[in-house]
């Protein structure tokens, strides 16, 4: 075992061709999982041992996984683990390569979820670039005999929306990717109506780590109240784009010194993914990669990606085209969701090309504070919080666009820009 | 005993009845979907609260008692 200080953790002994570990590279690296078959009651000292280490939830809310854990060991019935492995999110790639690269790690972690719930089932849920991978290493440990139960792969449909919980749960039952009225939350009735523990891949991968090594080892990273490190998507204006793995706590500046630093001068950063804030350069690489540090500045980790915006682009026009995009990925089922997000990418769109009516931030404004809280998912709520931290990270562009000064990156009138400089 | 209004924004089609039934609790957003202004229902509102659940045409506004 390794001493625990240093990273990476997650993405040790990953190839650089970017093939899979096999069963026999997993093991050699990382050791069997103690005591890996599941029971039909839950495991209380691996549900205290995972809430020593402090382990919070990698999908985006941040919640601690223990707390998670006992509620659904708490509830009778067949349970059962989902390892999320949806990541919607199109400027995160990390659940991607930890599948694809690092499946056994994973899988590992849901057998140590499904032990400590005491669960029936244990559904991997991933997009359709990774399911083969999964397969092929399930099959493996079924013919070593590892897991009990053995995990079924369940490729999900490539859409913002399809890993939200309730979407999530509601394709595993009826085969429709849209999200439900909560409660009742997956832990109360999920999967076949059972009580259902929903964990994201990383989670799930550092919960192996956490039964292999120990919580002691796992807080030896990251601030105490936010242990262990963070998968990083980083892309846009930076050198070296990639997966990285840093200590959670890690400042900006750190992450892109790692990076071979930016490639252009930078504007702003936007973190946590389309769904995530936009911060100013200034404000961006002092921010730490904690969920304390992110807070303190008005955003999330999230998933962890960071986007380098270069001084070139129109942080204005980037925000409308990712507005676009999230109203066009709405599941369609509420109204505020709907017409709300439908009406702010209008507004949006008409602010960056220059040719908004004058009362457009107020509108926005008004707009985002209505729509916020009012979808059966978080979906609203995440593109207004971006909206949001764009209308304070960039507002003398938006007071210059207001004025009818389109800038040279915003997109030409009577297109629909659907690509921008990020992605 | 305190009653909680909520919607159910899968189901609410924008019919706007509720605000019209019950203006003390709801109020419609710019599209004409209902926003609960003040979810708790107590006293003299809660016949209309009631009446107001019971006409949305798509069952969308829920009245729930809170522990």
């Amino acid at each position: 075992m390794s001493s625990g200080d240093e990273v990476p953790r997650l993405l040790r002994g990953l190839t650089s061709d970017g093939r899979p570990l096999s069963l026999t590279e997993h093991l050699a690296l990382h050791g069997p999982v103690p005591a890996a078959r599941a029971r039909r009651d839950p495991d209380r000292n691996l549900v205290a041992e995972i809430e020593r280490s402090g382990l919070r939830g990698r999908g985006g809310a941040a919640f601690p996984v223990a707390l998670k854990l006992a509620a659904v060991g708490a509830r009778r019935g067949r349970r059962v683990v989902v390892v999320n492995g949806c990541e919607g999110e199109p400027v995160s790639s990390k659940d991607r390569v930890l599948l694809n690269q690092s499946p056994h790690l994973v899988l590992d972690g849901a057998t140590v979820a499904a032990r400590a719930v005491g669960a029936a089932q244990i559904v991997v849920a991933t997009k359709l670039d990774s399911a083969a991978v999964v397969e092929h290493a399930v099959a493996e440990r079924v013919r070593a005999r590892l897991d009990e139960p053995t995990p079924r792969v369940v490729v999900v449909p490539d859409r913002y929306v399809a890993g939200q919980e309730s979407a999530l749960v509601n394709f595993l039952n009826s085969g429709r990717s849209a999200p439900t009225l909560v409660p009742p939350r997956p832990f109360e009735r999920g999967v076949g109506g059972q009580p259902t523990l929903i964990q994201n891949a990383e989670t799930v991968a550092n919960l192996a780590l956490i039964a292999g090594n120990g919580a002691e080892w796992f807080r030896r990273l990251g601030p105490a109240a936010d242990p262990g490190t963070v998968l990083v998507t980083l892309t846009g204006a930076v050198e070296r784009a990639g997966l990285y793995e840093v200590a959670r706590g890690t400042s900006i500046s750190v992450l892109l010194q790692r990076a071979g630093g930016p490639s252009a001068p930078v504007q702003a950063f936007l973190v946590g993914g389309y769904a995530g804030s936009w911060l100013t350069a200034a404000a961006g690489r002092e921010a730490c990669l904690d969920e304390a540090s992110m807070a303190a500045r008005g955003a999330v980790v999230a998933v962890g990606a960071v986007t380098v915006l270069p001084d070139t682009a129109c942080g204005v026009a980037e925000t409308a085209r990712i507005l676009r995009y999230l109203a066009e990925e709405s599941a369609g089922q509420c109204g505020p969701c709907v017409h709300g997000l439908a009406s702010i990418a209008g507004s949006a769109d008409e602010l960056a090309r220059g040719i908004a009516e004058r009362d457009v931030v107020t509108r926005l404004e008004r707009w985002a504070g209505q729509i916020a809280g009012r979808g059966a998912c978080h979906h609203p709520d995440g593109a207004v919080r971006m909206l949001a931290s764009a209308l304070r990270c960039f507002s003398d562009d938006v007071a210059a666009h207001r004025s009818g000064r389109p800038c040279p990156a915003a997109p030409p009138a009577g297109s629909r820009h659907r690509r921008g400089v990020l992605r | 005993m305190t009653w909680r209004l909520r919607v159910d924004p899968i189901a609410c089609d924008g019919r706007g009845l509720c605000a019209e039934l019950l203006p003390e609790c709801i109020s419609l957003d710019d599209w004409g979907y209902p926003i609960i202004e003040s979810p708790e229902v107590s006293g003299r509102l809660m016949t209309h609260a009631r009446r107001a659940v019971a006409m949305c045409p798509t069952l969308a506004l829920l009245l729930e008692d809170t522990p």
